[in-house]
């Protein structure tokens, strides 16, 4: 299902992988495709519903202005966390260049 | 030595009265563990030493006189998917392998406070998604009442480590189902409670606004016990309820006399035959106990299964865009950063994870946020507003917990909508935000056991309770 | 509200590009607010610290933390909507999700399409009022500091190093309408908000060292048509880079359209030093940042009372304290002496020194000339700089010797101007020994005298010159002057 009615595709698994950033072979694409297209087939049962002047949920429990003080709370000890990351390099963490993303 | 209790309320009692010491405790739910982990595995991590030496250091108070929590020497379990400090918490992801968080979830520091002793983290479906316990990257938890069956999922470690008695209580998660399924297939009684009673900071988000954590126990009275402990408003969750935590162990002993137990008429089919007997024998031993039974409608309840695969992999695709090998856990190694990425994230995660990303992801998506999120956000509506219909003339309703009892390992983990389908029951109250039980009655087909589910509105955790403890009185009659 | 581009607001003819091109500009600032924590979580918000020090779970966003939102950064953002007219609302979070290595959750918390506030204005100093779309609450983003490779710069680097210090800081991005027409009312824009940030104290808007970002959107078209395609400008760095920068934009714009070509969307990095834009990215289809709401996050609804409380204690804003000044003075509000003086923040100052018994126009001139760089709050004491008007005005002093004396006052940060000016040696002159010297000056110069008495006003600079030697400096030019228009009669 879709909005157009037309199930999803090997198109739509790849774009989605690779918004998601998971890297996928053609083969798995497939699988996937075939797998998230059954699944949702059955998501066709809401289709029937009429929605019409029903807001969305977005919260479960109705809770409203949530704020807090401008206080400083303690830090986390950065040779900790930097110790915990895959690669870090003058106190900071490091990547690989950073090319192919967006701005 | 004296006895070890088999409750954490009896340990917590006997412990503080002198019978027995918090290190006799724990070394006996430590030989437990040695005795039967090998075949259970139930947990990622069993943190002994620090557990006996946790144990020892409550001793060492009791024996000076200092004060104690009101838990002080109960062992628990905690599922693997709360951030403990300096202990590895991996959510059963290898994504996440090896990683020692810097902070403790609020849950886990509230029933340190308490004096209560972590035994182990427990194996999990990968960052909570499944019904299963199968899509643990670290293999499956088995079921202790038949080893050749599930324990249900995703909280399947915590169920399997209180049915097979590695410790009395235990901490899940529940974000369809997770915590109230596998104490359904595992015998046990597990808690979700309402939206917001409980802390989520330190829980690592699966979809945050489902997700809830809630205990395991081998009786309703621990079941309201462990709630009580971890309950009440955290300034550190935006969505925390702004009120004390509620006393309930009392209720569990209330009865049912003069309550109203709703009975879903449109209720949706698939459940097992000797499912529906017990749920018939619960009505009838709750009549018997003076309850009146109210038939109900929730016609949008069948539309729950829809509503939740798309909001819960939407937001779980986005809460877990974290783990992208910068900051902490798996990092492949490639030319670039966006490459790293692609590599890390399809090496870290499994299966089932992937499917819900890209389902969330295609959810999400320009052009179909309305088609698929939107919408879901609407039956989600539908579906609470349902329950409100029904909670003006019942107290409480009765339903299964799960369709079937524990089936045989890779019966369902190629049919991903099979597997969605054993949550049908459970997920409308997460998606209203209400608490749910479930309470062990008898058994079902192959002598697995059958959880009774009992649904309340939000904050109704205490006629919850009631019925649970009424439910739990009149099973030992059940089949 | 959205714009119709037929109906919008039309440059005048001057202000129209060569050609008959319109310019179209938008503009987006980001402001980090001057909170003491982050906008989500407690660590601090402090610019300058080693890396990776003011980090706590929410803002490297690790597994299980929450974000719990920060009041003070809403009480500035609801400054900065009553600052601009907004209409302050109801209001929710969203989630924008995209990768990148500085955004440590993936996604960024921020307002989408119901922001904190809507639908405001802020009026230039030269008059023109621009709309403001929207002011909205966001975190901001870690640094990357890009290693290796020839330029430094983010494309050759072999690897790239990030602090997330800056990670969870509040800020408000602060959308304008299109409706600015030239590079001029741009850098007007941007100068009048940051005045305007400043004077409220919702940030220090330092374009210079980031906490102030200006992006701006540029078009061109012919009047009566749809607007152009429009070019992002990033990395602008100062008021004046971004008028260099939309002049050149523009400019090619119109090059590219003129020779037949035709506009890409996309954004586009200004390079101060080449004096020239350059593509930094095009925009695609496949930008999909998935916006839905923040599930960890309740609506933000500040009450009527609170409301009512940030607008009863917002300061006097620029263009308020431009209308008491030129009250104060005579001048005008568009005249550059009150312009500057309340970009500077020194209107109070002035007001003081009149407070003190001082002339408004001389103590509006004094400060916009000699305190330049001395803050809102000059040293010299405002009764110093008011008996210096005063010995001005009453001719005591020339306005030469007025200046000397007021150099002294600032390099001294104060003092008795009567006694520095006797020190000096400026002895007031009456204006009899004046006239003396005019006369004399006129018997020693009768040529320059005639032509003066002619009508040539330009010959009278040599009788005053000689007045002027004669006194030693000490005639006042004006009384000079004075004397010469009696004596033409």
């Amino acid at each position: 299902m879709s909005p157009s009615g037309t199930p999803i595709s090997a198109a739509d698994v790849a774009k989605v992988a690779r918004l998601a950033r998971l890297d996928i072979d053609e083969a798995n694409v497939v699988h996937f495709t075939e797998q998230l297209a059954k699944v949702m087939g059955h998501f066709s049962d809401i289709d029937a519903l009429d929605l019409s002047g029903v807001g969305p949920m977005t919260q479960p429990f109705p809770l409203v202005n949530v704020l807090r003080e401008d206080v400083e709370q303690p830090c986390l000890d950065t040779d900790e966390v930097l110790n915990a990351a895959p690669s870090s390099d003058q106190r900071r963490f490091r990547v690989p260049p950073i090319i192919g993303l967006d701005d | 030595m004296a006895t070890i209790p088999t409750t954490a309320s009896g340990i917590a009692a006997a412990i503080a009265s002198k019978q027995i010491t918090a290190r006799e405790v724990i070394d006996s739910y430590l030989a437990q563990i040695t005795a039967r982990e090998t075949d259970i595995h139930a947990f990622n991590l069993v943190t002994a030493d620090a557990a006996r030496a946790h144990a020892d250091a409550i001793d060492a108070d009791i024996a000076a006189g200092r004060p104690i929590g009101p838990l002080a020497g109960v062992p628990i379990a905690i599922k693997d998917n709360l951030c403990t400090h300096g202990v590895e918490t991996t959510c059963s992801s290898k994504i996440l392998e090896g990683w020692k968080p810097p902070y403790d979830a609020t849950v886990v520091s509230r029933l340190r406070d308490a004096g209560a002793i972590m035994v182990g983290k427990t194996n999990l479906d990968e960052f909570a998604m499944g019904s299963s316990t199968e899509n643990s990257a670290f293999g499956p938890t088995r079921n202790p009442l038949d080893t050749s069956r599930v324990p249900g999922g995703s909280s399947g470690g915590s169920a399997a480590a209180v049915a097979a008695g590695f410790a009395p209580v235990s901490l899940g998660s529940d974000t369809g189902g997770s915590i109230r399924q596998p104490a359904a297939m595992c015998g046990v009684v597990g808690v979700k409670p309402t939206y917001g009673l409980v802390s989520r900071y330190g829980l690592c988000a699966y979809a945050s606004s489902l997700d809830q954590v809630g205990p395991f126990a081998t009786t309703v009275a621990d079941a309201a016990l462990i709630t009580e402990a971890i309950a009440g408003h955290d300034a550190m969750d935006s969505t925390s309820i702004p009120q004390p935590a509620p006393a309930l162990v009392a209720s569990v002993s209330q009865g049912v006399a003069g309550m109203r137990i709703g009975r879903v008429t449109d209720l949706p089919a698939g459940a097992e035959p000797e499912v529906i007997a017990r749920l018939n024998e619960a009505f009838a031993a709750l009549e018997a106990a003076g309850a009146t039974i109210v038939d109900i409608t929730l016609p949008s309840l069948s539309y729950a299964l829809t509503a939740y695969y798309l909001i819960a992999p939407a937001e779980a695709s986005s809460n877990l865009a974290r783990y992208d090998g910068v900051r902490y856990g798996l990092r492949v190694n490639a030319v670039d950063t966006n490459s790293m990425y692609g590599a890390t994230r399809a090496a870290g995660f499994g299966d089932e994870v992937k499917r819900r990303i890209m389902l969330g992801t295609y959810a999400l998506s320009a052009g179909y946020y309305d088609a698929y999120y939107g919408k879901a956000l609407k039956v989600r509506r539908l579906i609470a507003e349902d329950f409100e219909r029904a909670y003006a003339q019942v107290d409480v309703i009765l339903t299964p917990t799960s369709p079937v009892v524990a089936f045989p390992f890779g019966d369902k983990v190629d049919d991903p909508m099979a597997m969605y389908l054993c949550d049908i029951y459970t997920i409308p109250t997460n998606l209203a935000g209400h608490p749910a039980m479930s309470v062990p009655f008898g058994t079902g087909a192959h002598g697995m056991p059958v959880g009774i589910q009992v649904l309340a509105p939000a904050l109704g955790e205490a006629p919850m309770f009631r019925v649970g403890g009424a439910l739990e009185n009149a099973a030992g009659g059940a089949k | 509200m959205t714009q119709d581009p037929l109906s919008s607001i039309i440059a005048t003819s001057e202000q129209m590009l060569e050609g008959g091109w319109e310019l179209i500009v938008g503009l987006e600032v980001h402001v980090e607010l001057a909170t003491k924590t982050k906008l989500f979580s407690g660590s601090p918000n402090h610019f300058g610290d080693e890396p990776n020090t003011n980090i706590d779970p929410v803002t490297l966003g690790l597994p299980g933390a929450l974000p719990v939102l920060n009041k003070q950064a809403v009480e500035l953002a609801m400054r900065i909507g009553v600052a601009l007219n907004c209409s302050i609302q109801p209001c929710i979070f969203h989630r924008k999700n995209y990768f990148y290595p500085d955004m440590p959750k993936a996604y960024q918390i921020s307002q989408y399409d119901i922001p904190l506030n809507i639908d405001g204005f802020l009026v230039l100093p030269s008059g023109t009022r621009i709309g403001v779309e929207r002011a909205h609450l966001e975190e901001d983003t870690g640094k990357s500091t890009h290693v290796g490779g020839a330029t430094g710069r983010i494309h050759g680097s072999d690897y790239s190093l990030i602090d997330f210090n800056r990670a969870g800081v509040p800020l408000v991005e602060i959308v304008s309408r299109p409706d600015i027409r030239t590079s001029e009312h741009a850098k007007e824009y941007v100068a009048e908000l940051r005045a305007i940030l400043e004077v409220i104290g919702a940030s220090d808007a330092k374009m210079e060292e980031g906490s102030m970002r200006v992006d701006a959107n540029v078009s061109v078209h012919k009047p009566g048509t749809m607007f152009g395609t429009r070019c992002e400008i990033k990395n602008v760095n100062s008021i004046r880079a971004l008028g260099r920068a939309i002049d050149y934009e523009a400019r090619r714009q119109i090059d590219v359209l003129d020779s037949g070509g035709t506009i890409r969307q996309e954004t586009r990095h200004w390079d101060d030093a080449e004096g020239r834009t350059h593509t930094l990215r095009v925009k695609e289809d496949a930008d999909d940042y998935r916006y839905f709401p923040e599930p960890d996050l309740v609506p933000l609804a500040p009450s009527a009372e609170w409301v009512q409380a940030v607008r009863d204690n917002l300061p006097m804003l620029p263009a308020a304290r431009r209308t008491a000044l030129s009250a104060l003075t005579g001048y005008d509000t568009q005249s550059e002496a009150v312009i500057v003086v309340v970009e500077r923040g020194q209107h109070d100052y002035v007001q003081a020194v009149v407070d003190a018994g001082g002339d408004a126009v001389r103590a509006l001139i004094y400060v916009q000339q000699g305190f330049a760089d001395a803050g809102p709050v000059p040293a010299v004491p405002a009764a110093d700089l008011a008996k210096l008007t005063v010995l001005e005005r009453d001719a005591k002093l020339s306005a030469t010797q007025a200046k000397t004396v007021l150099a002294e006052l600032v390099e001294h940060g104060g003092g008795d101007a009567a006694a520095i000016a006797a020190a000096k040696g400026f002895e007031a002159m009456d204006t009899s020994a004046v006239e003396a010297m005019v006369d004399e000056a006129i018997a020693a110069d009768p040529g320059a005298w005639a032509k003066y008495m002619a009508g040539d006003e330009k010959a009278s600079g040599a009788i005053v010159g000689r007045v002027m030697k004669a006194s030693q400096g000490k005639a006042d030019g004006k009384i000079v002057t004075a004397i010469m228009q009696s004596r033409r009669g």
